[in-house]
């Protein structure tokens, strides 16, 4: 083979082998998406998983899941525990993040120690136990168990909002402190609107992880009306039970605001997990 | 939180002179009170990070020596008994070959994100699509994954149908036997995952300067030497946080199986294990000890790490 045509050969399997990944990614999710838009007696009638539906406008399915799967309130709870831990994340993980910078103090180093091998204990390993806390403060069964779990073990915010203070000049806080401004305030009017960059990277991983978390709302809201949209999604499987066009139609309730905010955000999300994995 | 040095500060007289005045020979009222705002500040981090981390650790030790279950006051001193009989019970340890197939899937996950990492890194048409589409998956709900593939599994599903497109029939379970339910659902978890690792590596390779590229190519490198010399060696600490990530996330695995067998037919990991000793069987004592040896293994396999691969960027101090 001459070496052109090899440099050809090179590149149509490069081409190959991306065109087969995305068939894999997407065909799963694509099957889905037919599913759902197709009756109930068209998957009595087992017509395949790859047949087109008949009306590719029914929606009744998408009805069935928001009434009958309560996936209206579980939007509902998981934007109540999206908002307080998104934002209690930010506030804890930036405060955290302007003393540990900003203050020479004693036992700084501990401190620091401390959340530094936080970060290596997995948080499945210890639900066990915690359980225990969350239901001796009668936060169990209630949306503030996730809350405080999702803001107070967040360890890679207050990485990144720490690789953030650092950039922000010290020269900053001197000056307003020479006019006169307090601790607070220089952390509130100074570095909280420096950190913006910092912030939008913090929200969008935070907002990602509680949207999809499963684990910890599934041990601590056990009640039906506490169902975030994973509970409310895997809690299909009983009444539904083989009713595939139904699960289905909720499985896609809940990918599509992902889709969407991946589609719109797609840059800041790439930088964030790039941002938040390596720190 | 509460600012309560701003409420004892002097409203702004003259603050040129009283900080060099703080600064020369601060009274000791004002140097208390610098003192006190860095615990301002930390007060509720520190609050929450010992009471949602270190005092479920110390806890749950506490517990793993004890038979207690979760609910009665009563609970007795055991010893080592939990941990003898995790260590004796065959049926506690299977769980562990289990992690074994994730384990297996991770590397696979590893060599393919790395070769899709290299190859959009370079100019490809149609770039930023492939990066989506390969991404997109580890950004999905977990759920919703477990029943886009329990369908995917299902007699007559989405994999038979494609499958009976090439005219291959298989006409089997593929969640009802234990291996071929395991290579399922760590193929699962390759899906979900590679995107992660793909875009860290992606990252690491666009952080190699350029330059670096041309000048090898006019030393006559080809592409695989350019891997070998430049990406590899760039890329090594991206690299080795994935594998102890890799390592910690085979070990607790637990939503894809969870969800979509529930760990029935061998398919029952560690975490489904705890959970269920713990939330079901009121094993708490028993529960807490298997915790315990897995958060073990996980600061083990991260001390190994850290030790083969010393990493100079931990400069958090």
């Amino acid at each position: 083979m001459t070496r052109v045509s090899r440099a050809r050969a090179a590149r149509a399997l490069t081409y190959l082998s991306l065109v087969v990944a995305s068939v894999v990614v997407l065909l799963p999710l694509l099957v889905v998406l037919l599913t759902s838009l197709k009756s109930g007696k068209e998957m009595a009638n087992d017509s395949g998983a790859l047949q087109l539906p008949d009306n590719p406008l029914n929606f009744d399915n998408y009805v069935t899941a928001f009434q009958d799967g309560r996936m209206l309130s579980a939007f509902g709870n998981t934007a109540f525990i999206l908002l307080f831990s998104v934002t209690g994340t930010v506030i804890i993980g930036s405060m955290a993040a302007y003393a540990i910078d900003r203050y020479t103090f004693r036992f700084r180093k501990p401190v620091v120690a401390l959340f530094l091998v936080a970060a290596l204990v997995p948080g499945v390993t210890t639900q066990v136990a915690t359980f225990q806390i969350i239901d001796s403060f009668g936060m169990f069964d209630s949306r503030w168990a996730p809350i405080v779990l999702y803001t107070g073990t967040d360890i890679v915010s207050i990485y990144i909002f720490l690789q953030f203070v650092r950039s922000i000049p010290v020269s900053l806080d001197e000056a307003a402190r020479l006019d006169g401004a307090s601790a607070f305030t220089i952390y509130r009017k100074i570095i909280l609107p420096l950190l913006r960059p910092a912030i939008a990277t913090v929200v969008i991983v935070k907002g990602i992880t509680v949207y999809n978390d499963f684990y910890i709302p599934f041990l601590y809201m056990p009640s039906e009306d506490l169902g975030v949209i994973s509970t409310s999604l895997f809690r299909f499987k009983g009444p539904f039970g083989a009713h595939w066009e139904n699960i289905s139609a909720g499985a896609v309730l809940v990918i599509l605001p992902t889709l969407l905010a991946f589609l719109f955000l797609q840059r800041y999300i790439y930088n964030g997990f790039t941002k938040g994995a390596t720190k | 939180m509460p600012d309560t040095t701003g409420r004892a500060r002097p409203p702004r007289a003259a603050p040129a002179a009283r900080t060099a005045h703080a600064r020369d020979r601060a009274p000791r009222r004002l140097r208390l009170r610098r003192g006190l705002t860095p615990w301002l500040f930390l007060a509720a981090p520190l609050v929450l990070l010992i009471t949602f981390t270190y005092a479920p650790v110390a806890n749950m030790v506490a517990y793993s020596f004890t038979d207690w279950d979760g609910v009665s006051p009563e609970l007795n001193y055991t010893g080592a008994e939990n941990y003898v009989e995790l260590l004796t019970r065959p049926e506690l340890f299977e769980v562990f070959f289990v992690s074994g197939y994730y384990l297996a899937a991770s590397a696979v996950q590893i060599v393919v994100a790395l070769y899709f990492a290299t190859v959009l890194s370079f100019d490809v048409r149609f770039r930023n699509f492939f990066k989506g589409v390969l991404f997109f998956p580890y950004l999905i709900n977990g759920v919703a994954i477990g029943f886009v593939f329990l369908y995917f599994f299902q007699d007559g599903g989405t994999l038979d149908s494609v499958l009976s497109l090439f005219g291959v029939h298989p006409d089997r379970a593929w969640l009802g036997t234990p291996v071929s339910a395991n290579v399922s659902l760590a193929g699962v978890s390759v899906w979900r995952y590679l995107g992660l690792n793909f875009v860290l590596f992606l990252g690491a390779i666009q952080s190699i300067p350029g330059e670096l590229y041309e000048a090898a190519e006019l030393d006559g490198a080809n592409r695989r030497h350019q891997f070998r010399y430049i990406i590899a060696p760039g890329i090594r600490p991206v690299l080795s946080l994935t594998v102890i990530l890799s390592v910690s996330g085979s070990l607790s695995a637990f939503e894809v199986p969870f969800i979509m067998t529930g760990g029935a037919t061998g398919t029952e990991t560690f975490v489904i294990q705890t959970v269920k000793l713990a939330f079901q069987f009121d094993k708490t004592g028993l529960a807490s000890a298997a915790a315990v040896v897995l958060l073990l293994i996980v600061l083990a396999v991260t001390w190994v790490q850290r030790r083969l691969v010393p990493d100079d960027k931990v400069d958090l101090v």
